[in-house]
């Protein structure tokens, strides 16, 4: 059996530190809270990292500081991170308008499920969902927290574009897209709240470990 | 005397302007630090070295913007005095009706015309100016990510009839002219190269027999690749279960094999999350040499270990 934590290298620049292998809300925040502790306590050298599901990709410059000198520090921030607070959550709630244009899947999801286009958004609109990683395209936020009766597969083909704040569904997962992109993801609407914008100081709305509620509007 | 103070400092910054734009040049600079976790790739040179190597020729620091031309080059006009170099690929060079080298610093008057002419090895090339290109940066970077369709000049590739600005130059270009790259600080390009990997961080989603396909057989470039990753063809590469594995983080280098066992060695405008397992990630030092890699041309894969010993000077 494997044993998590554990820290393997990706190439010689960086590091991946694995927290288990499955989706589970348990690992994001074990994800998160190394990300945290890096943040508060950061490794000379180290340049940026990016968190996912159950691992902390850790990227490094060789040249400030070698291999084995970072993977010592990932370590002891292994060790300290258990007693370390985790950061205070940022809780944002993202206006919906669900269905027509916004959501032109949100029919086939409700058909494909048996209920109604205002149960789908009842049930989408009930949980408190958590940023688990940003990735794909700029921005793409993965949500976890979908209710299982809303897992749709994704489309077998592509749209070539889907519009900045559309709101997706793919497997059992929901995700929000923050720039003009193509996407396979089923889209059940779409906010009107800039996600991201390149004049901000901090140009993206969300980041990992975000909680997130969508409000019909 | 407003008037004068304008010319002036018009004359000294000066433009690159582009008469012809060759089949894909952008705009790039080191690339975006930072971002990754919100998704945005690194972008910059695929090449790092040459494009270090021309910025430091003509007196640049190493990150100043410049532009990686592919394939086939374009025609310039310099608005000013300059000092410019062109490294990586090997090609026919021409400032007015004088053949220029690579990989050496040269001086053009201002009105002058840089030709890029026939290309005799490898796929890209940089080209510096002194002072470097100075447009805005997006998210700290000139860097073109053309998926994203920002950074650069309007997020695309450039064309004909584009002018890019340029940050004062040197005092005295032609003071500073003719200085070689060595030959010896040169990657060791070749249409057949051994990339050195370090195996992982998914070397266990593979069977032993994957493994050892990965590092025995010869992978032949496809022209499917890009500035995301260099789309390779070969025996297949045989998964122990399943082709993918939860979506995490991936690098520039990461060599990911999806479900037909191709692999694809991600480059610098990578997606910044990947659902494939990788079996392995190119050393940072020997990706200039897939940069240089045209469609046809193959590569080997051979493992190193990651020193993780103290080293003793």
């Amino acid at each position: 059996m494997t044993s998590y934590p554990r820290i393997l290298p990706v190439g010689d620049t960086a590091f991946t530190v694995e927290f288990g292998a499955a989706i589970e809300e348990r690992l994001v925040a074990q994800v998160q809270a190394l990300d945290a502790e890096l943040a508060a306590h950061p490794i000379p050298g180290v340049r940026e990292t990016t968190p996912s599901y159950r691992a902390l990709l850790v990227v490094y410059a060789p040249q400030h500081s070698p291999a084995l000198t970072v993977r010592a520090a990932l370590e002891q921030a292994l060790a300290r991170m258990g007693s370390a607070a985790l950061p205070e959550k940022r809780r944002l709630e993202i206006p919906v308008h669900y269905g027509g244009s916004d959501g032109p899947d949100l029919e086939e999801v409700a058909r494909s499920h048996g209920l109604t286009p205002a149960e789908v958004i009842a049930r989408h609109t009930a949980p408190t969902y958590r940023v688990a990683m940003l990735g794909f395209a700029p921005g793409f936020a993965y949500l976890l927290g979908l209710d299982p009766r809303l897992a749709t597969p994704r489309l077998a083909t592509p749209r070539p574009h889907v519009p900045a704040g559309s709101i997706g569904i793919a497997g059992d997962q929901t995700g929000v897209y923050a720039l003009d992109t193509p996407g396979g993801w089923r889209l059940i609407g779409r906010t009107s709240l800039a996600l991201f914008d390149p004049a901000r100081p901090e140009p993206f709305t969300l980041q990992a470990g975000d909680v997130v509620r969508f409000v019909e509007g | 005397m407003g008037e004068g103070i304008m010319r002036g400092t018009t004359k000294a910054m000066g433009a690159l302007e582009i008469l012809e734009a060759g089949l894909l040049t952008t705009v790039q600079d080191a690339g975006r630090c930072g971002w990754l976790r919100y998704g945005v790739p690194p972008s910059g040179p695929l090449d790092a070295v040459a494009f270090q190597a021309a910025n430091t020729l003509v007196g640049n620091p190493p990150q100043a913007a410049g532009l990686e031309i592919t394939w086939s080059g374009p025609t310039l006009r310099i608005t000013r005095d300059a000092l410019v170099a062109v490294c990586g690929a090997d090609f026919e060079l021409w400032a007015g009706r004088l053949p220029v080298p690579t990989w050496h610093s040269v001086a053009l008057r201002a009105g002058q015309v840089l030709r890029f002419g026939a290309r005799r090895s490898g796929a890209r090339a940089y080209l510096a100016v002194d002072g470097g290109v100075a447009l805005p940066p997006y998210l700290g970077s000139q860097a073109t990510y053309l998926p994203g369709g920002f950074g650069g000049l309007e997020g695309r590739a450039l064309r004909a009839g584009d002018r890019l600005p340029l940050s004062p130059g040197q005092r005295d270009p032609f003071a500073a002219a003719g200085k070689p790259w060595p030959a010896s600080s040169r990657p060791p390009y070749s249409p057949h190269p051994t990339l050195r990997v370090i195996l992982g961080p998914q070397a266990e989603a593979f069977t032993a027999e994957g493994l050892a396909t990965f590092l025995n057989a010869a992978y032949t470039l496809t022209p499917a690749s890009n500035r995301m990753g260099a789309r390779l063809q070969g025996p297949a590469i045989a998964h122990a279960g399943a082709a993918d594995i939860i979506s995490d983080g991936v690098i520039a280098g990461c060599v990911q094999v999806p479900a037909d066992g191709q692999p694809i060695i991600l480059l610098a405008d990578h997606q910044t999350t990947g659902g494939y397992p990788k079996i392995a990630a190119v050393l940072q030092a020997d990706l200039p040499l897939v940069a240089q890699l045209l469609p046809g041309d193959q590569v080997r894969f051979q493992a190193v270990a990651l020193p993780l010993s103290p080293r003793t000077c």
